[in-house]
């Protein structure tokens, strides 16, 4: 009875390259590099070129992506507003990074009360469905670029914790701590220095992947209406704009979808690509 | 069995407690805090319309504890407060959305069940093939696109194009209704939970104890009905239950989208009109919803897997 | 090849694959086992023994794959059989109990049905009936109350009643030939004895041939009559029992015979750093060339380096693969 063998298939030649870790790198890269030198790269002014003339156009030479109902160029409008999204997201999902592992390294650390109570606060955090405590936030903050940072910041970073206290209860008991500890470091230098940098790997990739789930955040919230007011351009609010334009104009919905599409997977394939390079154990096996 | 219960249950208070103290602080004591700040635009951090209405209803003049204390007391009385908007109470409110939430959170997870469960199964039995590759690309981007994205292009291709299916509302509670937006709300957890039971699959596939049932002559057949089926279902059931968290929060966008007069939308209108005790009933509402299935699916897991109640 | 030879193993290869590209990890290995006898199979962590017994019961898996030779189960080939025939097969003549018994039962069946489960794939039994006997074969393992624990999930078992159970089940048909890789390395050492004396009882009582797979040489020299000696994929010597233990012809098996501490030694001899045979056992990419034990082997001269030895037939009707043996 034969064993057989497996063919060479396409999945294992990507993976034994990393095909996601580059594919999503690069097209991150490039969604940055549009935010960052979206000034250059437009064609107008995102807001202030506004000629009903050319309201409703489709794509065509002088518009690319074509015009909304208020005559802008679309085009310039989904790299401005990468500037956005990309800003939301990254710096949202630091915020929640920062609290997570702050929370979950000292809790996991110290023990105790400490730990009991970040426990139960994490717990709780994790009953509230993220969305809806961002909205719940925005309900009481005024619209706007700070204010979606607050909220995204404070809603995504029980993952973290969860993971960091895990992390920091596994290596704890290293040798390298206790020796730390003989030698009398203080507790915050043994967590900055000892512990920190082991638990980073699984870390990272969370907040890559949390990254993707902050840039839908702010789209859903840009499109309620409770982002970034227009007129300035957010790929979550141009899609409100299209939803009445449906009809009559409809790749505007194409392009500012698109825009976020990509930027997440992205984001997606970044983090799965992270996971398989960091850790090996827990990717979603490929043979 | 019974006792396994009475204990998640028992848990799911202090955690009611803490997001209802949370509520509380978010919603009374922060605005009262924070009136005059400023964000970085230049502009008042807090609306003033919330200050306004929290110092009408809330007497923000009484002292934090006694606030609280009768907040709880409000509470278990079921007595949400009345809404801003419409001075009904906002239970009465409540209850008149509930059903069509309900109704799209079934039908978005049933479409995420019924096409990611088989999707990631089949991927995981021929790893490596097309099939795989294929519904693993599928289910990344399912993850990434945005749902309130693929409604709009379904709505403008399914109803507005082709006329095949209603473009918005709710109709008379009626299927056709229901599909749009439930397909747009069940492909995110539809993917994960093909990704998630592909990953468990191929755990078990090379477990030692499928290698001793092999090792007895059983076919791939019978090593799944008899070995693999109950040891996935757990990871499985809980990648369920978590999921139904995302699709109640993600449902807030979905009904906004397609104007299904659910508690999201009602949420959403809410959060616009700073209309917060309707936000608070809601936010109350949801968590508990959540609590309850997610105690539920833990119950299914521990009669599925006799080494949970020892816990 | 007598009439009472059961299993023969005729020049068996297999290899492993790292990345795209085979490399040997067992090589022509050759071996036999006659009906009712018991044959020990001895090496290192990463001979190839286990790898060995996987081929025989035909679960090697990607990366591992067979690369040549024959297994015949009483004439029949099981190389060239069909994959139904290979598993009407297994556990009906061939059967095999591992190594970690904490993780070769499913959590979730209780341990009568996993028993129950042989009767209903090769006798044909209803489930009913098949509890009742799964009832028997429990007791027949020497666990107590068998009618209750039928019940027990593995978590509720320690590690010998687990491999009591993994026993029960592989012996549940009456199997010609029992495979045990490692059955006793994970349990306590109390409990080590109980089950090994189990395997013995049950097999000769039932004629049941086994080979025995362990890195134990005094287990080895306890129940088997013949022994093979592996070395990085070859099998390298083969004896009886006893004329393995008191005259063995290849350095390594001399070596790990002679590095094994003895009681009473330190009173006789003095104090001396125990025996070792200096060096490691090479990766699997990395075999020597010529014979693999050469750059561990006091003996190796450039005949060694250059060629792999063949088989050298001996007097006591064994063979070693050496060119300096002795």
């Amino acid at each position: 009875m034969p064993s057989s063998i497996q063919g060479l298939s396409t999945i294992r030649i990507l993976s034994q390259y990393h095909a996601n870790l580059w594919i999503g790198g690069i097209l991150f890269a490039l969604i940055v590099l549009a935010g960052v030198f979206a000034p250059w790269l437009a064609h107008t002014d995102p807001v202030m070129d506004a000629d009903l003339m050319n309201s409703g156009l489709p794509p065509g030479h002088d518009f690319w992506f074509g015009t909304d109902d208020q005559g802008r160029d679309i085009y310039s409008r989904v790299l401005y507003g990468a500037r956005v999204s990309l800003t939301v997201g990254i710096g949202s999902q630091l915020i929640n990074t920062v609290i997570g592992v702050a929370l979950g390294l000292s809790a996991g650390y110290w023990g105790g009360w400490w730990d009991d109570f970040i426990n139960g606060l994490t717990n709780m955090m994790l009953a509230i469905p993220s969305l809806v405590f961002a909205l719940a936030i925005m309900a009481i903050l005024s619209p706007g670029l700070t204010s979606l940072l607050i909220a995204l910041g404070l809603t995504n970073w029980s993952f973290t914790c969860r993971l960091s206290r895990a992390s920091t209860l596994s290596v704890k008991s290293q040798g390298y701590v206790q020796a730390a500890k003989v030698l009398g470091y203080s507790d915050l230098r043994i967590m900055a220095t000892q512990i920190l940098p082991n638990i980073l790997g699984p870390i990272v990739i969370i907040a890559t992947l949390g990254m993707g789930g902050a840039v839908l955040a702010e789209a859903a919230l840009s499109f309620l209406g409770l982002g970034i007011k227009p007129p300035f351009p957010s790929w979550g609010s141009m899609l409100s704009d299209a939803r009445e334009q449906m009809m009559l104009a409809p790749w505007i919905s194409i392009f500012p979808g698109l825009a976020i599409f990509a930027t997440v997977l992205s984001l997606n394939l970044l983090g799965d690509g992270l996971r398989d390079i960091l850790d090996p154990q827990s990717r979603t096996r490929r043979t | 069995m019974l006792q396994y219960l009475v204990r998640r249950i028992v848990q799911m208070i202090p955690i009611l407690l803490a997001v209802a103290l949370l509520i509380f602080v978010v919603f009374s004591v922060i605005p009262g805090t924070f009136a005059s700040s400023v964000g970085a635009d230049g502009r008042g951090m807090l609306d003033d319309k919330v200050i306004e209405r929290m110092n009408e209803q809330f007497g923000l003049n009484d002292p934090v504890y006694v606030r609280f204390g009768q907040y709880v007391l409000d509470l278990m009385q079921l007595d949400l407060g009345d809404s801003f908007r419409t001075r009904r109470p906002v239970v009465e409110e409540l209850a008149s959305r509930a059903l069509p939430t309900l109704r799209l959170i079934a039908g978005s997870m049933l479409f995420a069940i019924v096409i990611g469960l088989p999707l990631g199964f089949l991927a995981a039995l021929k790893p490596g093939t097309l099939l795989d590759s294929v519904s693993m690309v599928t289910a990344v981007s399912g993850l990434s696109i945005p749902k309130f994205w693929l409604g709009l292009l379904m709505m403008f291709l399914f109803a507005l194009t082709l006329g095949w299916l209603p473009s918005f509302g709710y109709g008379s509670g009626g299927l056709r209704h229901l599909i749009l937006p439930s397909i747009a709300l069940g492909v995110a957890p539809m993917a994960l939970l093909a990704r998630t039971t592909r990953a468990a699959v191929l755990d078990i596939l090379n477990a030692d104890f499928v290698r001793t049932a092999r090792s007895k002559g059983m076919s791939e057949i019978r090593v799944v009905r008899w070995h693999l089926v109950r040891n996935a279902l757990v990871i499985v059931l809980t990648t369920i239950g978590l999921q139904f968290g995302t699709v109640i929060g993600e449902a807030v966008v979905i009904e906004q989208l397609f104007s299904w007069p659910g508690i999201g939308s009602l949420m959403v209108d809410s959060v616009t009109l700073r209309d917060i005790p309707v936000v608070q009933g809601c936010i109350l509402v949801i968590v508990l919803f959540f609590l309850v299935v997610n105690m539920l699916i833990d119950v299914l897991c521990a009669i599925i897997d006799p080494r949970i109640k020892y816990d | 090849m007598t009439d009472d030879t059961l299993l023969s193993v005729e020049g068996l290869c297999i290899d492993l694959m790292i990345g795209d590209r085979p490399h040997s990890a067992v090589t022509d290995v050759s071996f036999s086992i006659r009906r009712g006898e018991t044959f020990g199979l001895v090496g290192e962590s990463g001979c190839g023994k286990s790898v060995t017994s996987l081929a025989v019961i035909g679960l090697l898996k990607h990366p591992l794959i067979r690369a040549g030779g024959r297994i015949l189960l009483d004439g029949e080939d099981l190389t060239t059989v069909s994959a139904s025939r290979m598993r009407a097969l297994r556990g009906a003549r061939i059967a095999m109990i591992f190594q970690e018994p904490m993780t070769a039962l499913n959590p979730l069946s209780p341990i009568g049905r996993q028993i129950a489960e042989m009767f209903v794939l090769h006798k044909g039994a209803t489930w009913h009936e098949a509890d009742r006997l799964a009832v028997k074969a429990l007791g027949n393992v020497r666990v107590p109350a068998p009618e209750r624990r039928v019940k027990d999930y593995p978590h509720q078992l320690s590690g010998g009643m687990r491999q009591r159970v993994m026993i029960a089940i592989a012996l549940a048909c009456d199997p010609d030939l029992l495979l045990a890789d490692e059955p006793t390395t994970a349990l306590d050492v109390t409990v080590q004895a109980e089950i090994l004396e189990l395997i013995r009882d049950l097999s000769s009582a039932r004629g049941t041939a086994v080979m025995m797979i362990s890195h134990d040489l005094g287990l080895i020299a306890n129940m088997c009559a013949r022994v093979g000696v592996m070395y990085a994929g070859r099998l390298v010597e083969q004896q009886e029992a006893d004329s393995v233990f008191r005259n063995p012809q290849h350095p390594y098996t001399q070596g790990l015979i002679a590095s094994l501490p003895l009681l009473g030694a330190r009173a006789r001899h003095g104090r001396k750093a125990l025996n070792e045979i200096r060096g490691v056992v090479p990766a699997v990419a990395d075999f020597p060339k010529g014979c693999r034990f050469n750059p561990r082997c006091e003996r190796s001269t450039d005949l060694c380096v250059e060629t792999d030895p063949d088989r050298t037939w001996l007097e006591s009707g064994g063979f070693v693969r050496c060119h300096h043996h002795g």
